[in-house]
């Protein structure tokens, strides 16, 4: 049975300078960025902060403005207005100082597959000027911390994608930044790999303090994000903690599936003062707690019941709410049914 | 100018990596002057015999085969700015903190040191073709060789910035190759030819870097018997030959970096 839940009441402030402080002094501070490409403004007035520490994710569909804003943040896209600062450096006036204190993994592999996992990291080594005393040991301990180790002397092209993701990540943290960038991290990668990949962030987010600003299209992902903040169409629509976004769209959701829609419906709104709606036979309604509502509904309904679903709202919901859209673009099966605004940044 | 040293020197530092781990690019780079060599002066010895100065015409091909070695593979030193564009390895580079200028100098060095190791391995070939190396003769090739291949690889990595594919910038070499080696003196002297060819040859930067190497190798008593490039009636000497190329080559290389760094 499929649970619509466009009857989410709109309670968020879908201002676009909707921000909530971070807990922690700000080491990424964006102020009024835009960037225009031709007539299309991919980016449009963005303001946030991220706290040092913090797990920030952007979150929003294909084409909403999540790597044209990381790509500023890094340096390599000039913003065409506003400001923004990475660990207090000016994204445009100080490049290299920026470049020095990031780490990036892109959406795409951006590894020489000719060389070896080792030689790639040791690339990087050279280029970012790490030290020599220390290059080595950190390049042992990356590698460990990725599992990686046994596989240091093999080419990366015979890598499975899960593997180049992971040497990836190591490689970004070689030169101790202290943010790392993660665009996409899990794209395309297997709910397991995507799991260790996590598993790893949080380690490193806990012996390092490391700040780690991610976009994301999956749910599942925002949500291990401390804030996040939601983008659609080039403009911030809602930044908040996972928890807060949810709850400030009300609700659990009930559907009931009966014999009788309209009865059903009728009896809802008249009994218990609900406001229910009526798709494809099924009848659907929002409670605060579903838990402790729904043996009291059972027991006091007149009409027999077929079915019932009950549901705790998820960052989906909030973005549909939010925009009157879907997010999703599930898991590599390619659909992108729902989002229509799809721009490729 | 750290940002510039350490951009130059990874760069060409991972260029030569590349090379070096890649055994049949290695030997497929030096087939083909060997073909040149094998064939062309194979076909044409018995026909021309010996030439003026007293050279025959595998001897005089010589020097031009490995300018020929150096052309190529310097040209083609820009490939790896458009295949690491395409495999995504370019951005790994362009995030680093190092200056963009650094990086075209690092792709130029890199393309120079894989040149001048060809053009050892070619002088392998110098007693076969019988011609007298001594250790001054290499000694002067090395500079000569360095500032040709520096004007060719600046070349390639300036075609490398605007071209959109690798297909499309092997078309483009190619294109560029053929002309630039026929119309440069490798295989003929350049002022026994039809004006036409003569004028395009003389326009051809290659065309005193091949004069140069076989000055070199074979002496410069070459020039004064006919077989030297002459303009517009005046026989150009080897340091005259190599400073025109550096100039032609440092102009290159400017244009490279302002075009590969014009985007950011």
């Amino acid at each position: 049975m499929s649970i619509h839940t466009s009857d989410y009441t709109v309670e968020l402030t879908s201002d676009k300078h909707a921000t909530s402080e971070p807990a922690r002094p700000a080491i990424i501070d964006v102020r009024a960025l835009s960037r225009r490409f031709g007539p299309v403004e991919a980016v449009h007035d963005v303001t946030f902060r991220v706290g040092e520490g913090e797990v920030f994710g952007f979150l929003g569909p294909n084409g909403a403005g999540k790597t044209t804003t990381i790509h500023m943040l890094c340096t390599i896209l000039r913003p065409t207005g506003g400001q923004a600062t990475v660990g207090g450096f000016d994204v445009v006036d100080q490049r290299g100082d920026v470049r020095r204190s990031i780490g990036l993994v892109f959406q795409q592999t951006t590894l020489d597959d000719a060389l070896t996992a080792e030689q790639n990291l040791r690339f990087h080594a050279y280029a970012y000027g790490v030290p020599a005393d220390v290059r080595e040991r950190r390049i042992d301990e990356l590698l460990n911390l990725v599992e990686l180790a046994e596989r240091r002397g093999d080419r990366v092209r015979v890598f499975s994608g899960g593997m180049k993701r992971r040497l990836e990540i190591a490689r970004g943290l070689l030169h101790r930044p202290r943010v790392l960038f993660l665009d996409e991290p899990t794209l395309g990668l297997d709910p397991q790999t995507r799991r260790r990949i996590w598993e790893y962030l949080a380690q490193l987010r806990e012996r390092e303090g490391l700040t780690v600003f991610m976009t994301t299209h999956y749910m599942d992902e925002a949500e291990q994000c401390d804030r996040i903040a939601v983008i659609d169409q080039g403009s911030i629509v809602a930044l908040d903690t996972p928890v807060a976004l949810k709850s400030a769209i009300g609700g659990d959701l009930i559907t009931i599936a009966t014999g009788d829609a309209t009865a059903a419906a009728s009896e809802i709104r008249e009994r218990y003062r609900l406001s229910p709606i009526v798709t494809d036979g099924a009848v659907s309604f929002q409670v605060a707690e579903g838990g402790t509502f729904l043996p009291e509904f059972v027991r006091t309904f007149t009409q027999p019941l077929e079915a019932i679903g009950l549901r705790h709202p998820t960052l989906d919901d909030v973005f549909l709410t939010l925009t009157g859209r879907q997010i999703r673009d599930d898991a590599g099966n390619g659909s992108q049914s729902g989002s229509k605004g799809d721009r490729h940044d | 100018m750290t940002e510039l040293y350490r951009g130059a020197w990874v760069v060409a530092y991972r260029d030569l990596l590349n090379y070096v781990s890649d055994r049949f690019r290695m030997v497929a780079s030096l087939t083909f002057p060997l073909l040149f060599l094998a064939i062309f002066g194979g076909g044409f010895s018995d026909v021309i015999g010996r030439m003026a100065g007293g050279v025959d015409i595998v001897q005089f091909m010589y020097p031009g085969i490995i300018a020929q070695a150096v052309l190529t593979t310097s040209l083609f030193g820009g490939v790896s700015v458009v295949a690491d564009r395409e495999t995504g390895f370019l951005r790994e580079i362009l995030v680093a903190p190092v200056s963009r200028t650094g990086i075209v100098l690092g792709k130029v060095v890199g393309a120079t040191a894989v040149a001048l190791l060809q053009v050892l391995m070619l002088l392998l070939l110098a007693p076969v073709v019988g011609v007298p190396l001594d250790a001054l003769t290499v000694l002067t090739l090395v500079p000569v060789v360095v500032t040709l291949s520096i004007a060719l690889a600046g070349l390639g990595v300036l075609i490398a910035s605007f071209a959109p594919s690798r297909e499309g910038f092997q078309t483009a070499m190619w294109m560029l190759v053929f002309p630039m080696i026929f119309l440069a003196g490798v295989f003929f002297p350049v002022d026994r030819i039809p004006l036409w060819m003569e004028v395009l040859s003389k326009i051809n930067p290659v065309t005193y870097g091949v004069d140069a190497v076989r000055q070199v190798l074979l002496g410069s008593q070459v020039a004064g018997a006919g077989l030297g490039v002459t303009v517009l009636g005046y026989s150009m000497t080897l340091v005259q030959e190599v400073a025109l190329v550096g100039v032609i080559g440092v102009a290159l290389v400017a244009s490279a970096s302002w075009a590969f760094g014009r985007d950011a």
